[in-house]
């Protein structure tokens, strides 16, 4: 096996796994969405929304802190 | 002190909004002239023949680049994180006396470094490197003014109430990790003085002089590494941060799919950092590094244009929002821009297109339709948003803004259009030749033929300055004539006078 050929299983193998990565981190988001000790990705959008300073967190960081 | 409700404080906010709008003054009018002396050369001598050394092109070029990069766009990037800050993570600067300290010296120094800049630049002090032509005692400055950047971004984290850190959160501070990183390393260099030459001298050249550690290709290497992504974590990634928040925030809709901007956010920072190779096609640089600068530039369209379709969808069924508010306009105008660069770039790094691209107009006006469309646009439209809630006024005139809006827009498609036809012409008439192989032209040919576009960009960049002029004279009236506005009234859209 020359250079050229090592490179290419190397690309080869370096490609599959990048997409596996990719791949893997949207099923990640998807199934952790909205499930419980998961994350409501979609709600955080209302960090922006609901900003005021009075405004309840969307996910206070613990009790104590809060007013 | 009496028992006043905590606000938010945007003491350093403003400050950096009034940097915005005067090195944005600065930096444009700078790049009129550059235009207007490519045009006719003799606005090179414009202020006498006696100052043609601090008026010509080639002295102007680097204080252009850095006075919008550094000056007007940083700028930009700080005043939006003082606001968005502490905004999205729920906690006020009043909060915290050594923030609040922090954030100010970080202003102070910035405003330093920037004078400094502009001395040594207008004094012809400079390492060549470009976007880094600064000598190291203003490296070492900026620096300083970027680790105390930093301390404000983590230190306001470290106090939040919001535990989830919103995805404009994520993107401020990958523009802090990035810049840092690439700017250490394309700026490691040796102080002339503590050098020798291989004959043996020492002491060489001024105290500020210094040479790049790097030599040769590898210099070549890091510095459109560093180049090229300056372009991503100072024309993109913090621009996205703003945009995922001032978007959403004036329109009132929420992002269109948060797990989207998650996912953009990892694509970008991975594909960015290999693409810079493209800066180097058909150079000395290793082939396969050439071909790898390529793919990643044209992977880049994804996560870009997963950013951009993400904000355009955050409009949808609100596009009459599109209609009635020249802010809004200025955002999805802004975000198309973004689309339309993503795509350009990508098309110019493919091997073939770049032979005929490289070294060429077109390549300018590449840079243009995303730094006047998409950064110049969304940073105005961000000070616009910002104005009332700092100033608790009514932006000053919607008309005006409109105005400025079509003004600009204009600006924009003559500066682009322009620079397509001049760089296409300009490479084609490069590479003619006659059946032996003799070039068809020569570069006095290119020049006589290039004369009407250069003109025509003189115009477009006219008309954009002309309408920054409107901005900063709308925030100005803004300030200090507008209505003042209850807290209920900036709920969303922003509130404008006729
Ligand atoms: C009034 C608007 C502007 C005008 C008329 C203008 C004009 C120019 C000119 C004439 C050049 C030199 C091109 C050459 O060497 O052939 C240039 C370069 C450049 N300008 Fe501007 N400019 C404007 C605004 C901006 C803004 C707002 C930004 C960034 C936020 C910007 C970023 C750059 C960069 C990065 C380059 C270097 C491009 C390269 O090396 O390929 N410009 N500009």
């Amino acid at each position: 096996m020359d250079i050229a050929e090592i490179q290419a299983y190397g690309y080869f193998g370096l490609t599959a796994f990048l997409v596996f990565v990719l791949y893997s981190y949207i099923y990640h988001l998807y199934s952790t969405d909205k499930k419980e000790g998961g994350h409501d990705y979609e709600n955080y959008s209302n960090i922006a929304l609901k900003d005021d300073i009075e405004d309840t967190p969307v996910s206070t960081i613990s009790d104590d802190k809060e007013k | 002190m009496e028992n006043r409700p905590l606000e938010y404080d945007y003491t350093v906010a403003k400050m950096f909004m009034f940097t915005t709008i005067v090195l944005g003054i600065v930096g444009m009018l700078v790049g009129v002239i550059l235009a207007f002396q490519l045009a006719f050369p003799s606005v090179n001598t414009f202020l006498g023949s006696g100052l043609a050394e601090f008026t010509n092109f080639s002295r102007l070029r680097p204080l252009h680049t850095d006075a919008v990069i550094f000056g007007f766009t940083l700028s930009g990037i700080f005043a939006t994180w003082y606001y968005v800050g502490q905004r999205v993570l729920k906690v006020s600067m009043a909060e915290s006396g050594f923030l609040m300290f922090i954030g100010k010296l970080h202003f102070v120094l910035y405003v330093i470094g920037v004078a400094a800049v502009v001395v040594s630049l207008l004094a012809g002090v400079t390492t060549s490197k470009e976007y880094a032509e600064f000598e190291w005692p203003i490296d070492i400055a900026i620096v300083i003014v970027w680790v105390l950047f930093g301390m404000s971004i983590f230190g306001l984290i470290g106090i939040r109430r919001e535990k989830a850190l919103y995805i404009s959160v994520w993107y401020y501070i990958a523009t802090f990790l990035g810049v840092a990183m690439l700017y250490l390393f394309n700026n490691m260099e040796i102080p002339t003085m503590l050098a020798a030459s291989p004959a043996g001298e020492s002491g060489i050249g001024a105290w500020y002089h210094s040479v790049s550690m790097y030599a040769g290709t590898n210099d070549a290497l890091v510095q459109w590494w560093y180049g090229h992504n300056a372009v991503a974590f100072g024309f993109t990634v913090p621009i996205v941060a703003m945009i995922y928040y001032f978007l959403p925030k004036e329109s009132g809709q929420a992002i269109y799919s948060y797990k989207l901007s998650l996912l953009s956010f990892w694509g970008l920072m991975f594909v960015y950092l290999w693409a810079g190779g493209h800066h180097l096609l058909f150079s000395t640089v290793p082939d396969w590094m050439q071909t790898m600068g390529s793919i990643f530039s044209v992977v880049l369209i994804l996560p870009s244009w997963g950013s951009a379709i993400n904000m355009l969808l955050t409009m949808k069924g609100e596009w009459q929002q599109v209609a009635a508010s020249p802010l809004i306009k200025f955002m999805v105008l802004g975000s198309t821009f973004y689309m339309f660069s993503t795509l350009e770039g990508p098309i110019q790094a493919i091997k073939s297109v770049n032979a005929i691209a490289h070294f060429t107009d077109w390549i300018v006006g590449h840079v243009h339709d995303g730094v006047l469309g998409w950064v110049g646009f969304m940073i105005m439209a961000a000070l616009y948003h910002m104005a009332p809630r700092v100033f608790k006024r009514e932006i000053y005139s919607k008309s005006l803004m409109a105005t400025q809006f079509w003004i600009q827009t204009l600006g924009v498609v003559l500066y682009f259009t322009s620079m397509w036809i001049a760089g296409i012409t300009q490479g084609m008439m490069w590479r003619a030749h006659d059946e032996f192989g003799n070039l068809a032209y020569s570069f006095i040919d290119t020049v006589t033929v290039l004369h009407p576009y250069y003109t025509i960009r003189g115009i477009g960049g006219l008309l954009y300055l002309i309408g920054f002029l409107m901005f900063a004279y709308n925030i100005y009236k803004t300030m200090t004539a507008g209505r003042k506005v209850e807290e209920s009234e900036l709920q969303n859209a922003s509130p404008m006078g006729a």
